[in-house]
């Protein structure tokens, strides 16, 4: 048995017939070849599998692909916008904010979520945001640094 | 920071691709016809198969194989070499031997079709006896776990020694304060965030396997998967693709890659199979698990005179340790620290249990971890026996610099060190006096502060082949390095990345040595048809070996570069200079060829002198001639809520000495890694086991690791000591923090556990059992409250 699920995935729409049980991280990755966002746990502990739903950050491995139907969803492939590194991004490179990579995508969506609330956050705020997901290489310190970076570098934020 | 020039802070090349989400992690490979396995899982840690019943799988409609160990047995496959030469099981044929060994494996057309088909596969079990307790695996009746080891009786290993046991014994004998003290180093798991995993793709025409994988080591991979698949070594390509962490963890061959072969084979498909995390926890390898009784002889000075050590290594139920294979214990034998000792002695007996095999990852540079802590332990229970400040107990005992190169007293030579001036930069950045005031402030208002020192030697940068080797090969490393005609490079490691960075420092070592842009260098690595043989990233080893290998490559592109720039000037190769990027004529530096001018040369029809070849390019192996031996001082400043003993790690001071830096800030990300590790293993992880032998460490939600909230803002410093034997002077830095911090953070809280008597207590300190020290009944970690 299929469903139809239909979302908008970084601006373009994208319809699927696909098993009522398939998780979001499994229909991003695996029917749209969005690998960018990661599966790291099942559990919900970890947050490599973090994304946008709606304009929130939401762990895709613990929601059905079902429940974004009719959803907007955006992804680290979505933070560059016409050729312009999002300073999320960039904050990481200049930073050393990753080492392996593969907390990186869900940290950046976090990040990018923080500072469109919170455009100055300290560096309090920035460990309780993304307190909910994990990273086994940088000991945190520069991926706070990485997004201070970012809050400092507004501007090439393109609007 | 700068783009361009040797040594010194740059952006990382690979950070482009990640940043985009464009990284190629094991999950993300996609080929056409793909198919999916997974694995199913004992639930016992110790049973009889009676049967396997796998008809309901085979008619599952999207089900394309279904492998047991006795059809893998019927390809001499049911059973592989782990990397310590004992043998494991790929799938049981006879028995299981720990929860979440393998069993059977499915091949399905879709991951979730192969998760459901495991559950119509019916196993029949009867219920053995498990041992889970090391200290009970050598009683008289204690169940025989590996009674497949034709004439083993018992679940006896190894015993392995080292130092002097006479010697130590008359230090003891007259010495006039002696320390005794039972300690575990719990067993704990790398958990890199990656899982493992692997894609093989069997090519039924060319008889050929490429098999993308999980690997830390994928030239080791190749030539142990042609041991045991009988598959010629030129048929199989083993591809390492970015790496999602490793730590350890992606060092052995584990089963899941085995089926997958198999599966690809059967089904003439590629076949992907990614465990999940549970697997990951339950069943690839684990670290530490040694219980130790550490003693210390010393004067009522202060001098540490002697230190001597039993331990009891529970290595589960296959041993599978990754370590060379004349060192069963690793480098433990470094117990003796960084202090000038009189004697020493330490005695290793290695157990099988019923539970995961492994047993050295997780950044351990082969059990150094454990002998830091050891010693780092023992140190500030004397320093409490005799009422002396630890710092101060240690500056008074460490090695001196003039007593370099030092070979301590278990026969290991130290290269080179500073190690006065590195402590007390580390109190000094620390302001260790006025913290000691402030927390006799806090002590009188009621509150815990603890501060905890922790002096560490680490030795990495295996290895001397002479000396170590793993399943008989040896610890060299190739490389190559290619010119092309316009003057930039290609340069071929065999070590891999798992985000230590190397596509960028390997590139500035290249551009050192030749006076290049590290832009123009392109380093490939993790792929067997494209480099050149080598044992691999792990134990702190690719700056040491293989940069050890890319300097001298480099010196030798350079000098037949001097050849060729000889013939272009039309003057005697001794007659030039070298100046970074180019070759001059000594006294007129005018008169001078840059490497892309010397490159094109090279490459056209300029003359050479007889017997000199065209081209610049180079290969070398290198072959260390010792261990390189980074050391470093960790201060640890700790608060405990009495009410809960909750610990809170409100300052960590660094202070590494890994000698010359290529890239700082990468060696600093090492270093911020590692020491959230040290928080984490002292503080929350544990792979504890209940009676009964089920796994408590199965996912993370049980499996604790630190978080941002955790970890404080890292304060870091510096010393620099150049290893005398790297031809960069360069020395291996990315295990030193997890090895030398979590004796600092358990130090700091026993500091801090002072007013209530407390000598000692086992990590993890979680509040629980932070709580019970202080009741003056700490818990035993590793096993589930009674």
């Amino acid at each position: 048995m299929t469903i139809r699920v239909a979302m908008t995935v970084n601006g373009t729409e994208y319809a699927r017939d696909v098993e009522p049980r398939l998780l979001l991280i499994h229909f991003i990755r695996d029917e749209l070849g969005l690998t960018g966002s990661h599966w790291g746990c099942d559990t919900s502990n970890c947050g490599s599998c973090v994304v946008w739903l709606d304009a929130k950050p939401v762990k895709s491995c613990t929601l059905l692909a079902a429940m974004a139907d009719g959803h907007a969803v955006r992804t680290v492939e979505g933070l560059e916008q016409d050729g312009r590194l999002d300073p999320v991004q960039q904050g990481f490179v200049e930073c050393h904010g990753l080492q392996c990579g593969f907390c990186t995508p869900g940290m950046m969506m976090t990040a990018r979520w923080l500072l469109d609330r919170n455009p100055d956050p300290d560096e309090a705020e920035i460990r309780e945001a993304i307190s909910g997901q994990i990273c086994r290489c940088t000991g945190y310190e520069n991926i706070v640094r990485s997004i201070r970076w970012a809050a400092g570098h507004p501007a090439e934020h393109p609007a | 920071m700068t783009g361009a020039g040797g040594f010194g802070r740059m952006r990382r090349k690979e950070d482009q691709r990640f940043i985009r989400g464009q990284g190629c992690y094991i999950d993300d490979v996609q080929l056409p016809g793909m198919l999916y396995g997974a694995v199913l899982r004992s639930p016992y840690p110790h049973a009889r198969i009676l049967g396997i019943d796998t008809l309901a799988a085979e008619a599952h409609p999207r089900v394309r194989a279904v492998i047991t160990g006795a059809s893998l047995h019927e390809r001499n496959l049911a059973w592989m070499p782990t990397l310590s030469g004992d043998r494991q099981a790929v799938l049981a044929t006879d028995k299981v031997r720990f929860q979440g060994q393998e069993v059977a494996f499915v091949v399905a057309e879709d991951r979730y079709s192969a998760r459901d088909a495991l559950e119509l596969i019916d196993v029949e079990y009867e219920p053995l006896p498990a041992v889970v307790d090391a200290r009970r695996a050598l009683d008289p009746g204690a169940p025989v776990i590996r009674d497949d080891l034709p004439g083993r009786v018992g679940n006896h290993i190894f015993d392995w020694e080292a130092g002097d046991a006479g010697r130590t014994e008359e230090v003891f004998r007259d010495a006039e304060v002696t320390i005794t003290q039972d300690m575990l180093y719990p067993r704990v798991h790398p958990a890199p965030l990656e899982t493992c995993g692997a894609v093989a793709d069997f090519d039924q025409v060319s008889g050929k396997l490429t098999l993308w994988e999980t690997t830390q080591a994928p030239h080791a991979h190749r030539t142990l998967y042609a041991m045991v698949t009988g598959l010629p070594e030129h048929k199989i390509r083993v591809i390492s693709p970015d790496i999602g962490g490793g730590f350890g963890n992606k060092v052995p061959i584990y089963p899941g890659y085995v089926c997958a072969i198999v599966g690809s084979i059967i089904t003439g498909q590629p076949v992907k199979w990614t465990e999940d995390r549970s697997e990951n926890l339950m069943s690839t390898c684990f670290a530490r698990d040694f219980h130790m009784r550490g003693e210390l002889a010393a004067g009522r000075d202060g001098r540490i005179r002697a230190v001597r050590v039993t331990v009891l290594a529970d290595h589960g139920a296959f041993n599978g340790t990754a370590q060379p294979s004349k060192f069963p214990a690793g480098f433990f034998g470094v117990f003796t620290g960084s202090y000038d000792l009189e004697a020493a002695h330490c005695r290793v007996t290695g157990v099988y249990t019923n539970k995961a095999p492994g047993g050295v990852a997780y950044s351990c540079s082969f059990r150094v971890t454990e002998a830091v802590y050891l010693i780092e332990r023992l140190v500030d229970l004397l320093a409490y026996e005799l009422d002396m400040d630890p710092a101060e107990l240690r500056m008074r005992n460490l090695l001196r610099p003039e007593q370099f190169p030092y070979t301590c007293q278990t026969g290991w030579t130290y290269d080179s060190g500073d190690y006065p001036r590195t402590l007390r930069l580390a109190l000094d950045l620390a302001g260790y006096e006025s913290l000691r005031e402030e927390q006799e402030a806090e002590r009188a208002n009621g509150h815990l502060m603890g501060i905890g020192v922790s002096f560490f030697t680490e030795a990495v940068g295996a290895g001397p082949r002479q000396h170590m080797d793993i399943l008989g090969l040896g610890m060299a490393d190739g490389v190559e390095l290619r010119i092309h005609p316009t003057g930039t490079a290609v340069l071929r490691i065999s070590v891999q990345t798992q985000g230590q960075g190397h596509e960028t420092t390997f590139a500035q070592i290249v551009a050192e040595e030749l006076g290049l842009s590290p832009d123009d260098v392109e380093v490939v690595h993790g792929d067997t048809d494209q480099t050149p043989f080598g044992l691999g990233t792990y134990g702190s080893r690719s700056t040491p070996v293989s940069g050890a290998a890319t300097a001298i490559v480099a010196r030798k592109v350079r000098e037949r570069a001097r050849i060729v720039a000889a013939a272009m000037l039309e003057v005697d190769a001794a007659d030039l200079e070298w100046e970074p990027g180019r070759w001059f004529v000594r006294g007129d530096p005018d008169q001078g060829r840059t490497i892309a001018e010397i490159a094109l040369a090279a490459h056209s029809d300029l003359e050479l002198p007889e017997g000199v070849e065209g081209h610049l390019d180079a290969a070398c192996v290198y072959n260390p001639p010792n261990l390189t031996y980074p050391c470093g001082a960790y201060v640890c400043v700790a608060d405990v809520d009495p009410g809960t003993g909750k610990v809170s790690v409100r300052r960590f001071i660094a202070v590494d000495d890994c000698g010359v830096r290529i890239n700082p800030m990468i060696v600093e990300g090492q270093v911020h890694g590692g020491l959230a590790d040290g928080i984490g293993m002292a503080l929350m992880e544990v792979i504890a086991f209940d009676p009964d032998g089920n796994c408590l460490g199965g996912s993370f939600m049980d499996y604790l690791l630190p978080t941002s909230l955790e970890c404080p803002a890292w304060e870091l410093g510096e010393t620099v000591t150049p290893s005398p034997h790297h031809p960069i002077g360069a020395k291996g830095v990315g295990e030193s923090a997890t090895v030398g911090s979590p004796p600092a953070v358990v130090n700091a809280v026993i500091d801090a556990l002072r007013p209530y008597g407390v000598r000692h207590a086992d990590m993890p300190l979680t509040p629980a059992q932070v709580w019970r020290a202080i009741q003056g009944r700490p818990l035993r970690t590793d096993l589930a409250i009674g």
